[in-house]
């Protein structure tokens, strides 16, 4: 992939299941030749959770564990064998980046920590991701996203003042922490070109999502304010809601932020007898009666479809926005614009969609061409072209298991 | 100044030109040791108005948003409308490495200042935009808040309760995360132009950002054809040819809420997690009734609704009696999947942030104050994370820049000020 950002740039890549594979996605994306490293006798959580192709399961199935992998290439390795250890050694040997989302402790058990791996390339700069950090009392907190978004403090700021908080789906704070270390990680790079040396990164995820509440943050430092649920409602504006729209579960999120979006936002609905009401005509008239006024504008809204509202109301200038499901968004026409899901043939899920970067870049585009690889995919092209392994030696590393295949996934995986 | 030195963007310039939407990019660029020149307008940047405030007094040089976000940069203030702002703007685009901006798509270049002009005077510039939806396309001049942008995003639907309209979370997220890729996209750009000395226009689209933070919720639609939807205390787990298996996750407890996940099968830590409870609770005299369960044989595929209620109602009962503190240091010691709900009293007080050397101080000297923020959360041992200054008064770095800098008289400067243009 010569002519890419990253093409040249080699990435050693141990980390598994969400926030980690991302990282080394982001690079592959731009050219970067990524070869990630897992094994059939444990299987990452993503390969056994789904969501499968058809609602089959099976390790190679997972739309989870495509989606952080495409374009990179895919081994399969038993680090736990000592001769497992040592064809790692090579990849790092190898690489320029190793990357690691491991519970704290795992990759020194294999002699694979940063220490161990600088012995062995004194320029390796090396990244660990994990909920807590490298240190600290809680630092062997098991690994699961939903960790960060309940310590970072999101779930108590989801949900309604009235009612329990509520669960982030989707363990948000596992996909911001991607891009943080991917902008410290590029200037790592860069100071390696300047001198020469390798460094060490070490992410705390929660931080990440701590660092994304900073205002609440700094709210509760200085003015002693706990910031608490607030339903779809916000401190400053009003109207600020979600309203209702014509069709099974449909909605429109409308926020009017001035008077001449209000004044605006009236001529759309036809200007109707209670818009005149003086309670209504000013912010903190508006603010202060929000409740029947959002319920006036949900007897607006629910006469259209969520497409219909919005198209209205921005079209007067008023911000209105639908709420997309996960089909929408692969309906809605901006997305379609700028080309947001790619679709790629992987080799057991067939054509599906991968997601691209958020920014596009005007001369160094990315390029998504190569499906996430099955669990050991690309061993023969790792072990003989990049690793210089013999036929006869990458056999060897078969019959003794060190190459791990699909005979080797646990059983109580295969029978599902 | 050694310590300056490591920083790993030392010696980068940012001209940064953005609003509420795109400040934390430049403020990333600054945590890694760039220069970032905050430009405003000659009255202030309108983001400056933005809650919550220092002491809850709404003024410009007391929003607590703002100094988050600006932390690190220097500020003058500019008009980019006349043509005398216009060309100190563009002498200032010869030395620096990136431009941050903001502004609806086209407003730039409405006045020659688009990237393809400035790639004319400095062809090693990077031209970060930021906007709700990206540079060009339908939706390209939408207006948005951040509770539409999250909508839009898909990141509304996906959370709620079963009987009221889904929410949105209760904290600005839309515009930190197109701030946050703009820093990614910057810095992807950045690795080109110092290998090749070529600039280019990096294009960010927030909503594309939202939609990157989903985690599998496009992909259960493009496998299963569902769209996940919020359904209040639960995961609701798609089931193929049956009804979701609905598994409560939050769980009331007697100072708060903690996240549970009471399951087991084939994954060996979800089972002793389980046990590992239930032995909590049975020591209590709680929840005997699942003395000797047999987590290992729960399978999510076929288990029905009311088994996996009998369990969770059982052990929900135990919870209520219990703080969050003394479940979860327990869940620390016997790797039980559980975690505080914490709110901000929460995680200022955690002994893990701080043990990390997490938190920064940082002096505000005309509040007389100092203020505990969050630092960074990479730690780099070769490159120390340093707080360059407190976010900038108005203009508060002018005469640094104009007079020393750039070699204004203080008489120039005056006519500058007097015709609006700083």
């Amino acid at each position: 992939m010569t002519g890419q950002v990253f093409a040249g740039l080699k990435v050693a890549d141990f980390s598994w299941v969400g926030a980690g594979p991302q990282i080394a996605r982001e690079l592959a994306f731009y050219g970067a030749t990524v070869v990630r490293i897992e094994c059939h006798r444990w299987p990452e959580t993503t390969r056994t959770a789904g969501p499968f192709k058809d609602g089959i399961t099976g390790i190679n199935r997972s739309a989870f564990t495509a989606a952080y992998n495409v374009n990179k290439y895919g081994i399969s390795l038993d680090l736990n064998m000592s001769k497992g250890q040592e064809i790692a050694k090579k990849l790092v040997q190898w690489a320029d980046i190793v990357s690691d989302s491991m519970s704290v402790g795992a990759m020194a058990k294999w002699g694979l920590d940063y220490e161990s791996c600088k012995k062995i390339k004194p320029e390796i700069i090396y990244f660990s991701t994990t909920q807590m950090g490298q240190h600290g009392p809680y630092n062997k907190v098991k690994g699961y996203g939903f960790i960060g978004v309940s310590y970072a403090g999101y779930s108590h700021l989801n949900g309604w003042p009235d009612r329990d908080p509520l669960p982030l789906f989707n363990n948000y704070s596992d996909f911001i922490s991607p891009y943080y270390l991917i902008t410290a990680l590029v200037a790592a790079l860069i100071r390696k070109r300047k001198t020469g040396k390798g460094m060490y990164l070490d992410q705390s995820q929660v931080e990440v999502g701590v660092s994304f509440l900073a205002p609440s943050i700094l709210d509760y430092m200085v003015n002693g304010r706990i910031a608490c649920r607030m339903g779809n409602r916000d401190p400053y504006v009003a109207p600020h809601g979600i309203f209702p729209c014509s069709g099974t579960d449909c909605w429109v999120a409308i926020a009017i932020t001035n008077d001449e979006e209000w004044q605006n936002f009236c001529s759309v609905i036809g200007n109707p007898d209670w818009t005149k009401d003086s309670r209504f005509s000013t912010m903190l008239g508006r603010k202060g009666n929000e409740d029947e006024l959002e319920e006036r504008i949900g007897e607006w809204t629910q006469n259209y479809t969520a497409d219909q509202a919005m198209t209205m109301l921005q079209e007067a200038g008023v911000p209105a926005g639908v709420i997309q499901k996960a089909e929408g968004l692969f309906n809605d026409p901006q997305l379609k614009h700028r080309e947001h899901f790619r679709f790629l043939e992987h080799k057991e899920i067939g054509v599906h969609a991968y997601q691209s970067p958020a920014y596009r870049l005007s001369k160094t585009p990315c390029s998504i061409t190569k499906a996430a690889p099955c669990l050991g995919e690309d061993n023969e092209y790792v072990y003989k072209e990049i690793l210089g392994l013999s036929d006869d030696e990458v056999a060897d590393l078969l019959i003794e298991g060190v190459i791990t295949t699909d005979t080797d996934i646990p059983e109580v995986l295969c029978g599902k | 100044m050694a310590e300056e030195k490591n920083s790993l963007l030392a010696g980068y310039r940012v001209l940064d030109l953005t609003d509420e939407k795109g400040q934390l990019c430049g403020k990333l660029l600054g945590d890694l040791g760039a220069d970032v020149i905050k430009i405003e307008p000659p009255r202030g940047d309108p983001a400056r108005n933005t809650g919550p405030f220092y002491k809850d007094i709404p003024h410009p040089e007391k929003s607590l948003f703002w100094f988050y976000t600006n932390l690190h940069k220097r500020s003058i203030t500019l008009n980019l409308e006349t043509s005398d702002g216009k060309g100190i703007f563009q002498r200032l685009v010869k030395s620096a490495d990136f431009v941050v901006e903001s502004f609806e798509p086209g407003y730039m270049e409405s006045f020659g200042l688009g990237y393809a002009e400035l790639e004319k005077i400095n062809p090693r510039i990077i031209v970060t935009s930021i906007t709700p939806f990206g540079q060009t396309g339908p939706y390209a001049h939408y207006k948005t808040t951040d509770i539409v942008g999250v909508a839009m995003g898909g990141m509304v639907y996906i959370y709620g309760e079963m009987d009221r309209p889904p929410n949105r979370l209760s904290c600005p997220q839309f515009y930190f995360l197109g701030g946050l890729h703009g820093a990614t996209g910057s810095m992807v750009a950045h690795y080109h132009r110092e290998l090749t000395g070529e600039g280019q226009q990096v294009d960010v689209s927030c909503q594309q950002a939202v939609v990157l933070s989903l985690m599998i919720v496009a992909e259960i639609w493009d496998m299963l054809k569902y769209s996940y939807r919020g359904m209040g205390p639960f995961y609701a787990g798609a089931r193929p040819g049956g009804s979701p298996l609905f598994s409560q996750v939050i769980y009331p407890c007697k100072d708060g809420h903690v996240f549970l996940l009471v399951t087991g099968a084939s994954q060996a830590g979800m089972v002793s997690s389980s046990r590992a409870l239930v032995e909590m609770a049975n020591r209590e005299g709680m929840a005997l009734e699942l003395k000797d369960y047999p987590w290992q044989t729960i399978d999510a595929a076929t288990i029905s609704q009311e088994e996996l209620t009998r369990l969770t109602d059982a052990i929900a009962g135990f919870i209520k009696t219990k703080t969050k503190a003394e479940l979860s240091s327990v869940a620390l010691e016997k790797g039980i999947l559980l975690a505080p709900l914490t709110t901000v009293k929460d995680v200022v007080e955690s002994p893990q942030f701080t043990a990390r050397g997490f938190w920064q101080e940082v002096e505000h000297p005309e509040l007389g104050a100092t203020i505990t923020y969050p630092g960074y959360p990479i730690k780099m041992n070769e490159a120390p994370y340093r707080v360059q200054r407190r976010a900038p008064l108005i203009g508060e770095h002018n005469e640094e820049i104009y007079e020393k800098e750039l070699g204004f008289s203080k008489e120039q400067l005056g006519i500058l000020k007097n015709c609006g243009v700083i």
